[in-house]
């Protein structure tokens, strides 16, 4: 079981109120995402959940059992760092042993889990290596072994994939979904990158500030952003923002449209605007667009090729049904 | 652009690098090469650097009047002694120091540094008075309780910085897996800080080897290391030069040839961080 539950957690250094009173429950087996800027609390959070920080106030249950003033070994949840933090003196083998040497577990059965860790993760081939003498990739992978032999409640992660490079990254964003898929063990995910939050999430929980903006699945996020920050941060290109006239026009202050709800053509549309810069990624084109009159630049996503240049005019026009409306403190308006 | 050494330069400075060196190593020399004169070549005016009579007999006198391996052991077991036993209150320290630091953590470590520069005489007088209530003078143990904590500063200090290189992660994941504050300490702490504790051990055991005020001042014959060997051979009137000098080249022997082994690990440990 893993169910955790926040209440009114905050956290305070010195004078500095980092995470003001926060309210959250992660249910049993869900994979939850926190993201946000940098320096928005979110690795103070899960660090607060693990026990390597101590709350200011507040109370953190797991398993419905008062868990605040608990160390972080009493509280049967496993953490994958971002620097990987293993042991550099020990072997891979030694390093995925050591929290079972902690519990004392007999030598049989840690021998055992190990074997059957190294298997799931393919680490069989350096299994008697040095930290030292593997890739950033197979690093991770025995981090994360060290985490599953002990068979957790939970399993924290702390941004574990920002150091390996993109490939990697992917890849290694398919195994950690993979591996919950087949624990269906809660595992609660830290990430500054909303990719990896909207691939791998059940819920995402998008934090500014310390405060909580938003929580709910990838696509309700998406779909229905409840504030102009949550429709920002998540989707990629970055949604357009429109004030003024036109967003009064829809009776708000400040109307979104997604780069990919646009519509862009060479020879009629709503809007007219000039191509700044065109990325042209084989699938798709993203095009820069300025003197609109509507926002100082609006990118649009087309689908395959849009054979334009730098100067070229075109023509935008949204999708009526997509646009997103806030109200001028940045609330959605149903 | 890469800098440039001309070969001139490299020589010039190869050669000042010499100079200097034997300059500091001379008095150490000169003591080894006075070790084998005869008194009166050792008094000798003007002095005589290489072709004099090499004799052994200095040795055989100090030895016949000495009982050296006395004097040995004992400075085995007070500079060893007080290292160890410095290393064990020092560690926990310089961890607390190192990953729990304090707002006043800096000041504690500067407030130990200053104790050294407080003149050991200074407080003779009340460890001398201390010693006398615990019947602890001439005691071995005695003073590798005092050397400890004269020496306990510099060694804070020194697994301090060792500690401080290492990175605070690795200590948090051994909580997380499980590990109490000793295992972390025994497990994941000391075997990564090996290099740092190694140079630590070896200077401080120097340190302690050469001590001369305390061992001098608390011991009378029973726990009297190698310094007190060497300064019952000084006598006011400079008489015997030769075989003072033969008490001090096997007084310091030891630790020189301990010196010259562990050097590459006394310099690695001693530029530990500097250069990552």
């Amino acid at each position: 079981m893993g169910r955790i539950t926040l209440d009114k957690v905050t956290k305070r250094f010195g004078d500095v109120e980092v995470i003001p009173p926060l309210d959250l429950t992660i249910e049993d087996g869900e994979f939850v995402v926190f993201v946000g800027p940098s320096g928005c609390g979110k690795s103070t959070l899960l660090r607060l959940i693990a026990g390597l920080e101590d709350v200011s106030g507040g109370q953190i249950r797991i398993d419905s059992k008062d868990a605040t003033d608990l160390p972080p070994a009493k509280r049967g949840l496993a953490m994958v760092f971002q620097s990987y933090a293993l042991y550099p003196h020990m072997s891979v083998r030694k390093n995925i042993a050591f929290p079972l040497k902690m519990a004392k577990m007999d030598q049989a059965e840690i021998d055992r889990r190990v074997d059957n860790a190294a298997k799931v993760l393919n680490l069989d081939s350096y299994i008697d290596r040095r930290p030292g003498q593997l890739s950033g990739g197979q690093r991770q992978r025995v981090a994360i072994g060290r985490a599953i032999v002990r068979e957790p409640s939970a399993f924290l992660f702390d941004e574990p994939l920002s150091n390996l490079d993109a490939a990697l990254r992917v890849g290694m964003r398919l195994e950690i979904s993979e591996l919950h898929e087949r624990l269906k063990t809660t595992m609660v995910y830290v990430t500054h990158d909303q990719v990896e939050a909207m691939t791998m999430a059940d819920k995402i929980v998008v934090l500014q500030a310390g405060v909580i903006e938003q929580v709910g699945s990838p696509l309700e996020l998406y779909h229905t952003p409840r504030n102009k920050f949550v429709a920002g941060f998540i989707g990629s290109p970055k949604m357009n923002f429109i004030e003024g006239e036109t967003a009064a026009q829809h009776g708000a202050h400040t109307i979104g449209i997604r780069p990919e709800h646009l519509t862009a053509s060479a020879t009629e549309g709503l809007w007219k605007g000039t191509v700044s810069v065109s990325e042209h990624l084989g699938s798709d084109t993203f095009l820069h667009v300025h003197d609109t009159g509507l926002a100082e630049s609006m990118t649009v996503r087309v689908g395959g090729e849009f054979p334009v240049r730098h100067g070229d005019t075109v023509y935008l026009t949204p999708e009526a049904d997509k646009i997103h409306r806030f109200d001028e403190k940045g609330l959605r308006i149903a | 652009m890469a800098r440039t050494v001309t070969t001139r330069q490299k020589a010039l400075n190869t050669t000042l690098a010499w100079a200097i060196g034997l300059l500091i190593f001379f008095p150490i020399l000169w003591t080894i090469l006075t070790s084998f004169k005869t008194e009166g070549q050792a008094i000798s005016d003007p002095p005589i650097f290489l072709f004099f009579d090499w004799t052994l007999e200095n040795y055989a006198i100090v030895q016949e009047r000495s009982d050296y391996l006395r004097f040995l052991t004992n400075s085995v077991i007070i500079a060893v002694g007080s290292t160890l036993l410095g290393i064990v209150v020092a560690v926990p320290a310089a961890w607390s120091m190192a990953f729990v630091p304090s707002k006043r953590t800096k000041d504690i470590l500067m407030w130990m540094l200053s104790t050294k520069m407080l003149p050991a005489v200074g407080v003779l007088y009340p460890i001398y008075l201390l010693f006398i209530k615990l019947g602890l003078l001439d005691n071995r143990w005695g003073l590798v309780v005092v050397l400890m904590l004269i020496n306990l500063p510099i060694i804070v200090w020194m697994l301090y910085t060792y500690f401080k290189e290492i990175p605070g992660e690795i200590l948090e994941a051994a909580r997380m897996d499980g590990a109490t504050l000793r295992e972390e300490i025994l497990y994941i702490l000391t075997p990564m800080a090996v290099p740092g504790i190694a140079s630590t051990i070896l200077l401080n055991v120097i340190l302690a080897w050469n001590e001369a005020f305390w061992t001098l001042n608390l011991t009378a014959a029973k726990a009297a290391p190698l310094t007190a060997f060497i300064a019952s051979y000084s006598s006011p009137e400079g008489l015997f030069y030769a075989k003072l000098s033969a008490a001090s080249t096997m007084a310091i022997a030891p630790i020189l040839i301990m010196g010259w082994f562990s050097q590459k690990q006394l310099v690695r440990g001693l530029t530990f961080g500097a250069v990552k």
